[in-house]
């Protein structure tokens, strides 16, 4: 939980020396996409949130799908979700869980939600067999 | 856990931050140079900003949740039994205060008072009633999770009504007890009395029918929703839908430079989180944490959605089992309240700290630092002008509660 929260004051103060902090515009080049490769390269995840579009301020169940690098489903895995604005330097007004393990490397991620309208990033940290990575998926409201 | 605790130690150190903090930055300079140079004139949105409008009109509220944890929410006959409860003096210690007493319809069901005066003096701001039932937390600090448990907690407060359960389902049985017995079964109000799980379950009841009562009771258009119609139409303003130059100006202040939308966004204007804004602690008050507290009462109420005096499945309690419970944001963190209606109800915060919405705008503009916790403002360094049309902008979404006909007020007396 620490990890992400702790280096946002880092983002918020780095942006501030701009002055506009607050009303800043997400940067252009983010990548929004669902299907990610985790940091060190032992996974690719992909979410699948309710619907097309992440409603704001409603709690929202997604399914995250993991499988290594090579393709191959994982299953059996401790999963954390962390996350959070960066240019607000705050982090998710949930804490959401990965609730069940349902099966064909698909993972059901319950209590999200996002209150404010911007740039969040949502962090899966997994530990499995492949070995401990984490995903970071930017999501745009 | 130890290896997901080292996976995190080893993230701090990645890379990857690095480079998000370097982007953000070059942009977000790159972004304030082009936002000054395509100045819009005023009455002009962009699709974007049309976007962010439709967003915090009336017409963009949806539907009355449901609430799984009341079964008899949407009981018409619970509504009227709750609407005479709300109205009732005879709820109280001293037999003189009712809802209505500091919940007052007819000044957007609050008093205008810092302090709620009730028995005794509370120690936190009356808060309005209209719209809560789209809210997920109630009271400033969250400690209740439904509009029936919240409406619980005033009354065996010693300084609200000051009641106890075992006197409220005496004032139910002798007043009450057609009413009560239609809507919640026949006999139970007379097996209530006789045991302690009795009387705690009249209790919840009396909550649920206010709460039955309470959930109808909403927002209609202000001239802030008409403006935003007829803007969305094609930009033809009717006099009731129409803003000054300062007014219009205000609002690109709201949604733009002021960040307002960051916590006051949907129809309602609040995202029904809780955040530390730096307001000042209330002289003469214990020491106030707001949701940091407030989370653990909420956990902890025998009336919380997966309790027993619930009507919700597990599954229903979402909210409950995935909320925040500890860290530093919930330091003196108080809910985000509704604008609608914001300048018919000084003063403000949840102390009543504030006495005019001036002073409201003037404290957003210079974000003091926080008693204790973090205060999650940056100073936006507004000058005389920008507050003066922010504050005016505000005084636009003024309008008209939403209820059933005749339901502002209380009902004839009885019998
Ligand atoms: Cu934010």
């Amino acid at each position: 939980m620490r990890s992400i929260r702790s280096l946002f004051p880092i983002v918020a103060a780095a942006v501030l020396l701009n002055g506009c902090m607050l009303f800043a515009k997400p940067p252009q080049d983010l990548d929004y996409s669902r299907t990610r490769a985790s940091e060190g390269g032992f996974y690719r995840a992909t979410i699948r949130p309710d619907g097309d579009s992440i409603p704001q301020g409603k709690l929202q169940r997604w399914t995250l799908h993991l499988e290594t690098a090579a393709g191959v489903a994982v299953d059996s895995a401790t999963i954390a979700v962390d996350g959070g604005m960066p240019q607000h330097g705050h982090g998710l007004p949930t804490k959401p869980r990965v609730t069940r393990d349902l099966g064909k490397g698909d993972h059901l991620v319950e209590g999200m939600k996002f209150n404010m309208g911007g740039w969040w990033v949502v962090k899966f940290s997994v530990a499995a067999a492949a070995g401990r990575d984490s995903v970071v998926f930017n999501v745009k409201l | 856990m130890r290896a997901i605790a080292r996976t995190l130690r080893r993230l701090r150190r990645s890379p990857f931050f690095a480079v998000v903090i370097s982007v953000a930055a070059s942009t977000a300079a790159t972004t304030l140079v082009a936002a000054a140079a395509e100045a819009h004139p005023a009455g002009r949105w962009t699709k974007e900003e049309r976007a962010m409008l439709r967003s915090l009109s009336l017409a963009s509220l949806g539907p009355l949740p449901a609430d799984p944890s009341n079964r008899y929410a949407d009981d018409s006959a619970a509504a009227r039994l709750g609407r005479a409860l709300f109205f009732d003096a005879r709820l109280s210690g001293n037999g003189k205060v009712a809802c209505a007493t500091c919940h007052v319809p007819a000044s957007d069901f609050q008093d205008g008072l810092p302090l709620g005066r009730g028995v005794g003096t509370a120690a936190r701001r009356t808060m309005p009633i209209a719209g809560t039932a789209y809210s997920a937390w109630q009271f400033w600090d969250g400690r209740a999770d439904s509009q029936w448990s919240q409406a619980l907690g005033p009354l065996e407060s010693p300084v609200e009504h000051g009641a106890t359960r075992a006197q409220l389902a005496a004032v139910l049985g002798a007043a009450y007890r057609a009413e009560y017995e239609s809507v919640f079964g026949k006999g139970t109000l007379t097996r209530a009395t006789t045991g302690k799980d009795g009387v705690d379950r009249v209790y919840a009841n009396i909550g649920k029918a206010i709460a039955a009562y309470e959930r109808r009771i909403g927002f209609a258009p202000a001239r802030f929703d008409r403006y935003v119609a007829e803007e969305l139409a094609g930009g033809v303003h009717s006099p009731q839908g129409t803003l000054s130059r300062d007014e219009e100006a205000g609002l690109r202040i709201f949604i733009g430079k002021g960040s307002c939308t960051n916590c006051h966004n949907g129809a309602l204007l609040t995202d029904q989180h809780f955040h530390n804004t730096g307001i000042a602690a209330a002289p003469g008050l214990a020491v106030d944490s707001g949701r940091a507290t407030g989370v653990r009462r909420a956990l902890a109420s025998e009336f919380r959605c997966d309790g027993p005096f619930s009507d919700a499945r597990p599954d229903d309690c979402a909210e409950l089992s995935f909320t925040v419970t500890e860290g530093p944001e919930l330091v003196r963190a108080y809910k985000t309240p509704s604008l609608r209606n914001v300048a018919d109800r000084a003063p403000y915060m949840h102390a009543g700290q504030l006495a005019t919405l001036g002073d409201v705008v003037a404290h957003y503009s210079a974000a003091p630092a926080a008693p204790f916790g973090q205060s999650e403002l940056k100073p936006l360094r507004l000058s005389a002008d920008e507050r003066r049309q922010l504050e005016a902008f505000l005084r636009t979404l003024s309008g008209p509660l939403a209820a059933p006909p005749g339901w502002l007020e209380a009902p004839a007396a009885r019998r």
